[in-house]
């Protein structure tokens, strides 16, 4: 059961979230170069190839911010803030070791609640600006979330379902003995896909891809490109690290203290989605709404009707 | 605290509401509405029942999103992109409003509310589940099955395209003939 939690972890968890995004976007940068120039000749030069991310954000808050023409600025502002405050607000439920901020009753329709939020404010962001090209990478991500969307609710019902409670404290109390993973693998690997679909990062990252100069992010920005960009980071961190305790045990494991292994199992699963993105080319989405309409959703059904037989038989 | 939430709230709920019919955007308007549905959401969970405030916060927000697409999608003029206004029949509209709102507020003035009796249950959210579904939870299940079969069934008996267009008159071609390739086993 989850023990309570004081006062100062509501500012302790954006701070959090926001060193484990700059770090994780250090790594892909590290990663980007070392795959355009070769591998990085000393480990200063692995710094600066490092930094690189936070460099850019810096360089576009002190850039003179750019204006569309006619352009919704109130609906812009409220869809680039709302990303980054919608990854914090699901990371709420998210348990450290056996502690989260709040662990709510309903915890698990949180984090999908927030989720959907974050859907909207993409969607947000690329209406405002007035411009074609993100215009269409907003409507892009609304068409293909959909898509997403349904495997990746009953992914996530599926391991409530287990363990028969939606409190997140709850799922990784069942998971004591063993991990959801080993046993609905199926739902595991539709959540680590529509994790990296959410987030539109890895092979989903159409909405905000190259052949639309950069979807809906195209004409932010300022400070709007940074909190848009890195609300997206922040979203990739927290839907993969959701991913801890709804599926790998949350802090269950020898030896280790809870919050130790809660952060060991979060770096695999982010290492992995890193990899990943650089393994995998970005995905034509005819072909994977195909695949999600035809094979996942009911290979989530599937799954689910498995586990259900399971907890009615327990 | 509460009261103040509730009151936060509510104002919110009511002013973004009323100003879905004085924005002349469709997106402004979609978004405006969404704002007031989840001051709702917030409104509800106030009560207590934290599992359906956050079910229509979840709801809600893929609702309107899907919505503001399809309505900017097929207005009327160039991709809903020019002003528009929400407001239609104006007059007849203010006067069902007008009277509705009455019918409502004596409702609520006239109405005999019984006092409270026992304490509010641990578990709300279950407590209103049971009494809503009762033993009939198989029987809503089952029910949603059916509703999501007949939903395919409808598409697929709607679309032009059919089995015998992408395999032939026997069903027999190895590939089936797609107007757009791609997709699972193509």
């Amino acid at each position: 059961m989850a023990e309570r939690t004081p006062l100062w972890a509501i500012f302790v968890l954006p701070t959090l979230l926001i060193v484990v995004a700059v770090v994780v976007a250090g790594l892909d940068a590290v990663l980007a170069a070392g795959a355009r120039n070769g591998r990085s000749a000393s480990l200063r030069e692995t710094a600066v190839r490092a930094s690189r991310p936070g460099r850019e954000a810096l360089r576009h808050l002190v850039q003179q911010p750019r204006r569309t023409r006619a352009s919704d600025v109130p609906l812009t502002r409220i869809g680039t803030a709302l990303l980054p405050v919608a990854a914090t607000l699901a990371a709420v439920v998210l348990p450290l070791g056996f502690r989260s901020v709040s662990d709510l009753p309903e915890g698990i329709v949180w984090f999908n609640a927030m989720e959907a939020l974050a859907w909207a404010a993409v969607w947000l962001a690329g209406w405002g600006p007035n411009s074609a090209l993100s215009l269409i990478g907003g409507y892009r991500f609304l068409a293909q979330g959909l898509a997403y969307e349904l495997p990746h609710m009953l992914a996530i019902t599926t391991a409530a379902l287990g363990a028969e409670s939606l409190r997140v404290g709850e799922v990784v109390d069942a998971q004591a003995g063993l991990w959801f993973a080993l046993w609905m693998p199926a739902a595991f690997g539709i959540y680590l896909l529509s994790a990296m679909a959410m987030a539109f990062w890895g092979p989903f990252d159409q909405p905000a891809g190259a052949d639309l100069a950069g979807g809906a992010a195209a004409e932010l920005s300022g400070v709007d490109r940074v909190l848009f960009l890195g609300g997206r980071w922040l979203l990739l961190v927290v839907a993969a690290s959701f991913s801890v305790p709804l599926f790998l045990g949350g802090g269950h494991g020898p030896v280790l203290p809870g919050w130790a292994w809660t952060v060991l199992k979060t770096v695999v699963v982010l290492v992995f989605l890193i990899w990943i993105r650089r393994r995998i080319p970005t995905l034509r989405m005819d072909r994977y709404l195909e695949l999600t309409w035809v094979v996942l959703t009911p290979l989530a059904i599937l799954q689910a009707l498995v586990v259900a037989v399971v907890v009615l038989n327990r | 605290m509460e009261v103040a939430v509730f009151w936060v709230l509510a104002v919110l709920a009511i002013v973004s509401g009323a100003m879905v019919f004085r924005f002349d955007s469709m997106a402004r308007a979609t978004f405006s509405l969404l704002t007031s549905l989840l001051c709702v959401g917030g409104l509800v969970v106030l009560l207590g029942l934290d599992y359906l405030g956050i079910v229509i916060v979840l709801m809600m927000t893929i609702e309107m999103a899907i919505m503001a697409v399809f309505m900017v999608m097929y207005m009327m003029n160039p991709a809903g992109l020019m002003p528009m206004t929400m407001m239609h029949n104006k007059k007849g509209a203010a006067v069902v409003c007008g009277l509705l709102f009455a019918l409502l507020a004596a409702g609520i003035l006239l109405a005999p509310w019984p006092g409270r009796r026992g304490r509010p249950p641990k578990d709300p959210t279950m407590d209103l589940g049971m009494s809503l579904m009762g033993p009939q939870m198989l029987t809503m299940m089952t029910l949603g099955m059916a509703l999501f079969a007949t939903i395919v069934a409808t598409v697929l008996l709607a679309t032009r395209r059919g089995r015998y267009d992408r395999l032939g008159d026997d069903l027999r071609a190895r590939r089936p003939d797609d107007p757009v390739r791609g997709g699972v086993g193509r």
